[in-house]
């Protein structure tokens, strides 16, 4: 479903490389969890695959389901079924919650030629979602994430997916900011949207997340490139002793 | 004998001072109104106002004034549909007031034409200073509007709504809005027409004791008009008056607001909302005196700035010696969504009372990329999320109206103005 190839990419406005000649391929139906030290890109991956203009692609490519994305807007990306769980969600005074949730989710539609939802099932939708989060609808009232506790971001990040029902979910350190309730339940929401032609790519720095979203493939990205590849048994290694014993076996 | 070198007169003083000539005879008005009309014309024939008048330093009228269209007398201008359905409407076009009064419970109206020509109407005439240019051009000319009086007590249950509206040519308009003690009405103001035209329009409202008022100014002239205007107000004790005012047109637009917190007690409430776009240049210029103890006033200016567009945001505050605990604060925000486009801010405070909270702040941002990253990660295409963030940027002044009507009036508006210019 996704495949990324030698991918380099560097910050416009620095021109610093961050991305080093990454390889993943990702299929359909797969959780593919990324994990590595603090600032080794990881974020700045889940940025270029959504498209954010703050950095460029040098080199390499992004495909999905065969086709490249790197010319799509970040809209385009979404609307062909790409989504960011962002690792630290944006407060934007001013638009209400609900109107947002609407305004993406119709637009969503519209790019793929479906007629916008009526209020009455958008907001069923919107219902249903909010409480299998244990989410209280009220705090959709308010302006999108202002205010909203960390936790309460993170899981409004969760009721962004489930009701744009996207292919291919990045979600960025989901599970930070969550209590262990919290992350019960976010998880449960994550694995109830797993099927054959939807894949994850989950970026995590603790074991706990995979617990519960339980991966199939797990990779270590160090300095901008994927230096070990395993499955689920990798992230208890990692858990264990840590990345010196990869990063030096890499070097 | 004149020692005074004759200044050379600009195409747009040479049309003004020519029509007026022309004009005169239909003109209407007593004596005393004649008078003031030649001294207005006076003043014009010294010169427009230039940047070396502090008030119209970001606005150079004598250079931006280039022409004066002559009138057109076959312009013919309808009724606009009302902001808000159910509105009482009272319409001038092309400079004349059209149709019969409506019947408003507690509210009587009269003609400006009629006050004009029994001279009733005079001593609101005069200009406040030497650069009054406004009052000077629309006294000159002024041909019609409408008095509104509200009886003491009377609560208007639908907006009243007065319309100066153009059809190309010239158009001068005046409203006069008497507000008895307790009153309570919301007052629409429309400025508007289809034409490329010399606009101009000035309104005078007295707020009596314990009256409440809101008072909405919507200007949408087509870009190729002049719009010249004039808004005056005076405060009785305890009363309130919310001013709105959005600009969304116009090529040369100035829009004064003097207002006299005069009444102890009493409450003034400014909210602007400027859409600027094209090669427009607006000019909103308030002067505030807070003159008795115990008031309040709060001005919030919103502007979005786009294409080659200028705005200009003047605000003085006067607060007068005995008018202590003044409370009065002023903020000017500006969104600018294009490189060619400019915002001028000039707060002042005079300040002659020692116990007072006085402050004002301005800022000018750009949409936050961050922001519109996030939004379009959703599916949101860029005009579209762009529009969410403008929005959002000046929604919040409308709400603050609270009335649902006028609140979905206005925003219908916004959407309509962005869904143009965004
Ligand atoms: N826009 C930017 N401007 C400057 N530096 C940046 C920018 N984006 C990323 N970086 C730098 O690039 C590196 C990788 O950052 P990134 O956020 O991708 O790391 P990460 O793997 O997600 O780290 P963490 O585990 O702490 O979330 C860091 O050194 C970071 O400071
Ligand atoms: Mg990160």
């Amino acid at each position: 479903m996704l495949e990324i190839k030698n991918l380099h990419a560097r910050i416009a406005s620095t021109g610093t490389e961050i991305i080093r000649g990454l390889n993943l391929t990702v299929e359909a139906g797969e959780v593919a969890a990324i994990m590595g030290p603090n600032g080794s890109g990881k974020s700045t991956l889940s940025y270029v695959l959504a498209g954010r203009d703050d950095y460029e692609v040098t080199e390499g490519d992004v495909l999905y389901n065969g086709q490249s994305i790197l010319e799509m807007d970040p809209a385009e990306r979404a609307a062909a079924g790409i989504f960011l769980a962002f690792q630290y969600p944006m407060e934007i005074p001013g638009v209400a919650t609900m109107e947002f949730l609407k305004v993406a989710l119709n637009a969503q539609r519209k790019a793929r030629g479906e007629e916008p939802l009526k209020i009455p099932e958008f907001l069923k939708h919107v219902k249903e979602a909010a409480g299998s989060l244990e989410m209280d609808v009220a705090m959709l009232k308010r302006p999108l994430n202002v205010g909203f506790s960390g936790g309460e971001k993170k899981r409004a990040e969760i009721l962004q997916m489930k009701l744009l029902q996207p292919q291919f979910c990045v979600l960025d350190e989901t599970d930070s900011g969550l209590d262990i309730d919290a992350l019960k339940i976010v998880a449960d929401g994550v694995n109830a949207l797993r099927a054959p032609d939807r894949a994850f790519l989950v970026i995590t720095h603790y074991q706990r997340l995979l617990e519960h979203i339980v991966p199939d493939t797990v990779h270590v990205l160090y300095r901008g490139q994927v230096i070990k590849s395993g499955g689920k048994e990798l992230a208890h290694e990692l858990e264990a002793n840590g990345y010196a014993g990869i990063i030096e076996e890499a070097a | 004998m004149n020692m005074h070198a004759a200044p050379q007169r600009t195409q747009a003083e040479t049309a003004l001072i020519e029509a007026f000539g022309e004009r005169l005879s239909e003109l209407p008005g007593d004596g005393a109104v004649m008078v003031k009309r030649d001294d207005a014309i006076e003043a014009i024939k010294d010169g427009l106002p230039t940047r070396r008048a502090e008030a119209w330093h970001y606005t150079d009228l004598r250079r931006l004034l280039a022409v004066v269209p002559p009138y057109d007398q076959t312009a013919n201008p309808k009724p606009l549909t009302p902001v808000v359905e159910g509105s009482a409407v009272l319409p001038v076009l092309n400079g004349v007031v059209h149709g019969k009064a409506p019947s408003v419970g507690g509210v009587a109206f009269q003609t400006l034409s009629e006050k004009l020509i029994d001279g009733s109407l005079a001593p609101a005439l005069d200009p406040r200073d030497a650069d009054d240019a406004v009052s000077f051009l629309n006294t000159a000319f002024v041909s019609d509007g409408w008095f509104v009086d509200i009886a003491a007590d009377a609560k208007a249950d639908a907006p009243i709504e007065v319309q100066n509206v153009q059809a190309g040519g010239q158009v001068h308009a005046r409203f006069a809005v008497r507000a008895g003690a307790g009153a309570k009405a919301t007052i629409v103001e429309r400025q508007s027409g289809s034409g490329a035209a010399l606009s101009t329009s000035v309104s005078n409202l007295l707020v009596g004791e314990d009256a409440d008022i809101v008072w909405l100014i919507v200007q949408d002239q087509p870009e190729t008009t002049t719009h010249l205007a004039q808004f005056n107000a005076e405060l009785g004790k305890n009363s309130r008056l919310t001013l709105f005012v959005m600009n969304a047109g116009g090529k040369l637009v100035r829009q004064e607001v003097r207002v006299k917190v005069a009444g102890e007690g009493s409450d003034f409430q400014l909210r602007g909302v400027n859409l600027l776009a094209g090669d427009t240049h607006c000019d909103v210029t308030m002067v505030l005196d807070h003159a008795a103890p115990n008031t309040g006033s709060r001005e919030l200016i919103r502007n979005v700035v786009t294409d080659k567009a200028r705005g200009v945001f003047q605000g003085r505050i006067n607060v007068y010696q005995q008018a202590q605990k003044t409370d009065a604060k002023m903020a000017c925000n500006t969104l600018l969504l294009s490189d060619d486009a400019e915002f001028s801010t000039k707060p002042e405070l005079e300040i002659f009372a020692d116990d007072v909270q006085c402050g004002h702040g301005a800022t000018v941002t750009e949409i936050d990329r961050n922001h519109l990253f996030y939004l379009m990660a959703r599916g949101i295409d860029e005009k579209t999320a762009r529009g969410l963030l403008v929005k959002a940027f000046v929604a919040s002044v409308i709400e603050e109206l609270e009335d649902e009507p006028l609140v979905d009036a206005l925003e219908a508006r916004l959407d309509g103005w962005f869904a143009e210019h965004g």
